[in-house]
């Protein structure tokens, strides 16, 4: 089988100067976990999803979510067929492996929250009919901060169904050059060949899983959470749905390390992507990067 | 004010959550409940209408009480205080203004801040409930309210858990603090006077006796079941029917009221004359009654230093007993005193007014005899032979109220009988004078205390007999035997008796009996352990000598020895796990030194890292030291030896943190 860095070593010869946002794409990609990515066009959100799919060997469908997309372009449709006599359901676009949704926040609530059902429970109710959605089943969505005039910002609550939010950032000046002089970007991800498929990702999920953790991890966990909810920087502290992502994309991050037991630096990578945004903060911090060392530097690791 | 809010540190700025307003809620409750029995009425509502409303606002969302509002309160209750109690110092004005504040404090829970301030006037609230009552049942309350207070402090400053967590850690808490407790309890220098108790406070407590006395003049007598003393016998206690406990003497008479005489104005040091006779040796626990009176047992023969004796016997301290005390005596029962009488005091008991009561004078006449003890025995006879009905609702009597009772009503308690006695003696030409005090008392079965209440005051006669001395002459006995022998609780029908000495309920009594050893426990080892005491148990101890040094030092010692006891148990507690933390944190200690120390919230790969490229020399050591700890206290199978390895890692950092090139 092979080793889940491969997938890491692979997309950073396409997506430059990166590594670190690939590492935490693909850990909650093996945890089981929706991906969002939140940055200003440009930046390669949708080449991120792109090739995360195709070395995953994994379907790959897009939607570009506009004000007027409606569930049904979603979930698919039940069309009358004269020739049968009868109607047919026609899966919409969400009937794939990875699913991305292109600026999410520009979908109605109601279109919004058909994907964020179908995130959740993985399968669809269509006209009174459930129908599983394929395994794995995954939405990376994107949304862009800056522009918010005419969008429907997800309201905290769906904000909870993305195991991680990550941003793009721009590339640092080396990678900037390299990104300019090479290839085109479209082309490259043409010729790129999986490393893996949806069964070893299944794997991987397995092993994760069984990744150790001790008792002073859990305290350290839960020292984490206890922060987030009591220790006034926030309006409103982690969920125990949060609590259990944390966790497991420790676990995947251990397992992409080859470590056998998840340790705080684990906890402590994933901890800005898991928690910051389903963090509301009093004070609006400066950067992320600002909130995550607010939050990770104020609780003392027990020894 | 906005200024404060902004300079304030940042924690106690914190805003308050809705369970921890909930635990100050509670603290204020708490606090109030003990003060509930002295607080004046109004002052309760006021408090009880702001706690309510804080209450509403909490649950139901009620409009929080606006600045203006909380400034009337306030001017509305300290004008409120100041009328009540005339003052606003003191005691009474400043526990009431202190009750105020803390439930107006409740209105003012912004922040981590107000709620210290409510946790510490809670402390507080608790410590001034003790200058009111120091009875068990105040602290037992007073120890409920300190968990809750103390739960309310953890909740304010740890993490959110639930009440009963909170509750069981405070008791935790607490329980360890008992052994200090004990310690300095014992062995804390002790300064003469009560613990507590603030100067020029009214001291609590009254006799039933009085320095004069006038049969006729009330016509119910108080029934208090209050306890006059206790008295603890060195050996078993005499029948109640000998217990005479001598108070005051009333030797003068202006037809109306008895009065003490010239006898008692004389006062010694000594007793007056050697008491011959097997003395009795034991204690009594006299509660505070603002006279300087002392009862002992007729008659005494030994006394405690600082106790003196009037020339007709009775007991006096130096000054009022105003709080309890405690005596050891001895007596000789049944001893005559006084057979060489100076003629002076004797003369005095003979006199009597001019006129009035002229049957009385007359009977008085019939009834001399041959002997002075004849006419004793004639005057008891009189009482025993004619229809004199022992009541504690005599009717009034008014002039010549002798003639009146021995005539007419015949119908009277001890100081009637004792009155008409002594008046038909001195008339009879005998030397005679009224003694008062108390008869009897009530062996408690627990604690083998003998119990005298104040109902027990009684008042017999005393006549002195040529050879013979001043012989003791109870004319109640005559007329009702059983008063003597078993006290009050054997009144004939109808008589109003006083609830604490009936008979007929049986477990009443033990229960009270029960009670009331526990309060004179109580009494005798918590609050009268005073320099004395404390010198006494020392000694027991073995501690020869005990001065306040000496004190001090076993003081200090036992409170580090237990301080470190709890250490040490704590750090066995956590067991091995800890030698890792450390062992680790020997690691930390080994570079901290050199600027290199861990930051708190670094995991160990993260900090070899750092370290490593600030300090490439020590990197193969620590990182060596951190994948030990983090396999140890992370891994799913601890390596065996890590403690002593990591140790061994701490030593060779140590030699190693000073830069090989500086």
């Amino acid at each position: 089988m092979s080793d889940p860095r491969a997938v890491v070593d692979a997309a950073s010869t396409l997506i430059l100067g990166k590594r670190s946002r690939l590492e935490l794409a693909l850990t909650c990609l093996i945890a089981g976990g929706h991906l969002l990515i939140e940055d200003v066009p440009g930046t390669g959100k949708t080449t991120l999803a792109h090739v995360m799919a195709r070395l995953l060997g994994l379907d790959f469908r897009r939607v570009q979510f506009t004000s007027d997309l409606l569930p049904a372009d979603i979930l698919g449709v039940s069309v009358f067929e004269r020739e049968t006599g009868a109607f047919r359901f026609h899966p919409g676009p969400v009937f794939t492996q990875v699913l991305l949704a292109d600026e999410v926040n520009r979908a109605t609530p109601r279109t919004q929250s058909a994907l964020l059902e179908a995130m959740e429970e993985h399968q669809v109710s269509v006209e009174g009919e459930t129908r599983p959605l394929p395994e794995p089943f995954f939405v990376i969505a994107t949304q862009n901060p800056a522009s918010q005039i005419g969008t429907y910002p997800l309201p905290e609550s769906q904000l909870d169904r993305f195991m991680m939010r990550i941003t793009m950032g721009y590339p640092d000046p080396a990678a900037e050059r390299a990104l300019l002089t090479g290839r085109d970007r479209r082309s490259l991800l043409a010729d790129l060949a999986p490393v893996a498929d949806a069964a070893t990702l299944t794997a991987w999920r397995t092993q994760a899983e069984a990744i150790h953790v001790s008792d002073a991890l859990i305290d350290y966990v839960q020292a984490l959470i206890a922060y987030t909810r009591t220790g006034g920087a926030y309006r409103l502290g982690l969920s125990p749905r949060a609590g259990l992502a944390l966790l497991a994309a420790a676990r995947a991050r251990a397992l992409l390390n080859a470590r056998n037991h998840v340790l705080p630096e684990d906890v402590q990578a994933v901890m800005p992507a898991v928690a910051l945004h389903r963090l509301p903060m009093l004070e609006q911090p400066a950067s992320h990067d600002d909130a995550a060392r607010h939050l990770l530097q104020a609780v003392a690791l027990p020894v | 004010m906005k200024w404060r809010r902004t300079t304030a540190p940042r924690v106690a700025a914190e805003p308050l959550d809705q369970s921890r307003i909930a635990w100050l809620m509670a603290v204020a409750a708490c606090a109030l409940v003990p003060h509930g029995s002295h607080l004046p009425g109004w002052l309760i509502a006021v408090a009880a209408l702001l706690f309510t409303w804080r209450v509403a606002q909490w649950k139901l969302g009620w409009p929080g009480a606006s600045g203006l509002v909380k400034l009337l309160v306030v001017i509305a209750c300290c004008a409120g205080v100041s009328l009540t109690f005339g003052r606003l110092f003191g005691r009474e004005p400043g526990v009431a203004l202190l009750t105020l504040m803390l439930v107006l404090k409740l209105h003012e829970l912004r922040s981590t801040r107000d709620g210290h301030t409510v946790v510490l006037l809670g402390y507080f609230m608790l410590l001034t409930a003790f200058l009111y009552s120091q009875t068990p049942a105040m602290a037992a309350t007073l120890g409920v309210s300190m968990t809750v207070i103390t739960a309310a402090l953890i909740a304010l400053t740890g993490p959110p858990a639930a009440p009963r967590a909170l509750l069981r850690h405070a008791v935790w808490l607490l329980a360890q603090a008992l052994p200090f407790m004990l310690v300095l309890f014992v062995l804390f220098p002790r300064v003469p006077g009560p613990l507590w108790g603030l100067p020029l406070d009214a001291w609590s407590g009254t006799s039933g006796l009085s320095d004069s006395m006038s049969p006729g003049s009330i016509s119910q007598l108080s029934l208090s079941g209050a306890i006059a003393f206790r008295a603890r016998f060195e050996g078993d206690a005499p029948p109640a029917r000998d217990l005479y406990w001598r108070g005051p003497v009333l030797s003068a008479f202006d037809g109306r009221t008895w009065r003490q005489g010239s006898s008692a104005q004389r006062i010694g040091d000594g007793v007056p004359h050697p008491v011959p006779g097997r003395a009795l040796a034991y204690e009594v626990t006299l509660e505070p009654h603002n006279r300087n009176w002392l009862f002992a047992l007729e008659t005494v023969s030994t006394l405690p230093a600082d106790v003196r004796v009037s020339d007709d016997w009775q007991l006096l301290g130096r000054d009022g007993v105003r709080t309890r005390r405690r005596d050891r005596f001895e007596s000789v029962l049944g001893a005559r005193p006084g057979i060489e009488e100076w003629s002076g005091h004797l003369d005095a008991a003979r006199q009597l007014p001019r006129d009035g009561n002229p049957r009385a004078r007359q009977l008085a006449q019939t009834l001399r005899a041959a002997s002075p003890a004849d006419t004793v025995e004639a005057g008891l006879r009189l009482f025993r032979r004619e229809a004199f009905v022992y009541t504690l609702t005599p009717p009034l009597l008014g002039e010549d109220g002798i003639d009146a009772f021995l005539f007419d009503t015949r119908r009277g308690f001890c100081e009637h009988y004792a009155g008409a006695f002594v008046f038909l003696m001195r008339a009879a030409g005998l030397p005679a004078r009224v003694v008062t005090g108390y008869q009897g008392g009530e062996r408690n079965e627990v604690d083998d205390y003998v119990v005298v209440r104040q109902s027990d005051a009684h008042a017999w006669a005393e006549v002195w007999l040529e050879g013979e001395g001043w012989r003791r002459v109870d004319p109640t006995a005559a007329i009702l035997p059983s008063r003597i022998e078993r006290g009050l609780a054997d009144l004939p029908a109808g008589e109003p008796v006083p609830f604490v000495a009936r008979v007929d309920l049986g477990w009443l009594r033990s229960l009270r009996h029960q009670w009331e050893a526990a309060n004179n426990a109580w009494n005798q080892w918590v609050l009268s352990y005073d320099q004395q005491k404390q010198r006494e148990l020392l000694s027991r101890l073995g501690m020869s000598q005990p001065d306040w040094r000496l004190m001090t030092i076993w003081l200090a010692s036992l409170c580090a020895l237990f301080a470190i006891a709890l250490t040490l148990w704590a750090m066995r507690r956590s067991g091995s796990a800890d030698a890792l933390a450390r062992a680790w944190s020997g690691v930390d200690r080994a570079l901290r030194p050199a600027g290199l120390g861990r930051e708190t919230w670094e995991g160990p790969l993260d900090y070899a890292a750092r370290i490593g490229r600030l300090r490439p020399d020590l990197a193969p050591v620590l990182s060596q030291a951190c994948r030990l700890y983090a396999d140890a206290r992370y891994g799913a199978a601890p390596p065996a030896a890590a403690t002593r390895e990591l140790k061994a890692c701490a030593r060779a950092l140590r030699r190693q943190r000073t830069p090989p090139h500086q």
